[in-house]
């Protein structure tokens, strides 16, 4: 018998930090998608923020331990679809990235989706000043769902996570 | 295997194989990117298209199930196994505007054709291409900023993007083509009609390139041609041989 109700389970999973941005939760992060409890099974779907995101794996792995370590069967299933978008990121989420120093992202909007359109949503919020007058200085960054900026205030650089 | 199935792995394979060579190519910019900020975006960029291959790879694998894991699509079969299009096996490593130019291109025909796979009836495929059109946006938006750039540029960055562009431009007709696995994947609502996405490459190409103040190349008569058959340019044997080395010289190393 599984010990744990679902959403106990969504509550142990939702202690496992981003490996790379150990600020928020994997479930926070929107990777950790459904839970389901099937006889003395516990099946959690997970799925990548970007194709060949490096952390995934480890992801997987912390999720096996930690339910495996509460007494529990874990079987974990990778799934593409939907397709992860910052977007199920709550406003409690984006405060905290913006707390631990990294710009959170904005709605998704048609800019993202069209190549060409007009990409200039205004410049980003430095996430320490909360000054607006910055400028992007690399598209990519440390990790594949981050950018790079520059605030001319504060004359800091800083990451901010891509809308995506 | 029914007839449908086999048209299945040979499709994913196809789309695997192009994002893995290309991520291949760019992954060599590694450590020689011009600055900083390019060198890490090359590396995220190839990330990202490997991680496509991934996914396309072990769709693939599934459907033949027979055991064979991601890894032996991309250590253990020969140049005439792979279907990757010749642009994205042309050797980068000569000019920064090289691989932006061939990006640019390439990026722009599969932001089309994932666009229209997202509505392709096999739900694994779907899936993939919407998780795959977001990168690639993304992709082609930085390329296509570097053309207009480059070509909009010095006298010198103008000439050798502009040259860049007539010695990709042969290797685009190869974007468009396709044949019976096409043909009965459309039938079955699986995949689409590429052809039908050429009208509007060309207008996304044009938009960019006359922003770049670069011209098409008029003069262009011969198309290369046979990626989906195996046939391919002489460096795609190079690029194996260095990609394959270690898994082929220790087959049981694991990661």
């Amino acid at each position: 018998m599984v010990k744990l109700d679902v959403g106990e389970i969504w509550d142990l999973l939702n202690t496992i930090p981003d490996p790379e941005v150990p600020a928020i939760s994997i479930v926070e992060l929107g990777v950790v998608r459904d839970v389901r409890i099937s006889d003395n099974v516990v099946e959690v779907d997970i799925t990548p923020t970007y194709s060949g995101c490096p952390a995934l794996k480890n992801m997987e792995d912390q999720v096996r331990a930690k339910l495996l370590l509460a007494g529990l069967t874990p079987q974990i299933r990778t799934i593409f679809k939907p397709a992860w978008t910052t977007d199920w990121m709550s406003e409690g989420t984006k405060e905290k990235l913006r707390v631990y120093g990294i710009a959170p992202p904005e709605k998704v909007s048609f800019e993202n989706l069209h190549p060409f359109a007009n990409n200039d949503k205004g410049p980003v919020a430095c996430p320490f000043c909360r000054s607006v007058d910055t400028v992007l200085t690399s598209r990519f960054g440390s990790t594949a769902c981050k950018a790079l900026h520059f605030c001319n205030s504060c004359c800091q650089p800083f990451e901010q996570f891509k809308c995506h | 295997m029914t007839e449908l199935n086999t048209a299945l792995i040979e499709y994913c394979l196809r789309i695997a194989d192009n994002s893995l060579i290309h991520a291949q190519r760019i992954a060599d910019w590694t450590g020689h990117g011009p600055i900083l900020e390019e060198d890490i975006a090359m590396s995220n960029v190839s990330l990202d298209l490997i991680g496509q291959a991934r996914g396309f790879y072990t769709y693939a694998s599934q459907l033949e199930g027979n055991g064979k894991s991601e890894d032996f699509y991309a250590f253990h079969r020969g140049e005439r196994d792979f279907r990757n299009r010749l642009m994205v096996e042309q050797p980068d490593l000569k000019d920064f505007g090289f691989t932006m130019m061939k990006l640019f291109l390439n990026g722009c025909f599969d932001y089309l054709f994932f666009r229209d796979l997202m509505k392709s009836n096999d739900e694994t495929i779907s899936g993939l291409a919407a998780k795959s059109i977001k990168e690639v946006t993304y992709h082609v938006r930085h390329a296509g900023d570097w053309v207009v750039r480059l070509g909009d540029g010095t006298e010198e960055s103008h000439q050798r993007i502009q040259k860049s562009l007539n010695e990709l431009w042969p290797f685009t007709n190869e974007l468009f083509e396709q044949n019976e696995v096409d043909e009965l994947l459309i039938q079955n609502g699986a995949a689409f009609n590429k052809k039908e996405l050429k009208a509007e490459w060309e207008a996304m190409v044009n938009e960019i390139i006359t922003k770049a103040t670069l011209k098409i190349p008029s003069d262009s008569t011969y198309f290369y041609s046979g990626g989906i058959n195996g046939v391919h340019s002489e460096h795609l044997g190079f690029l194996l041989a260095e990609m394959q080395y270690l898994p082929r010289m220790y087959p049981d190393a694991i990661w």
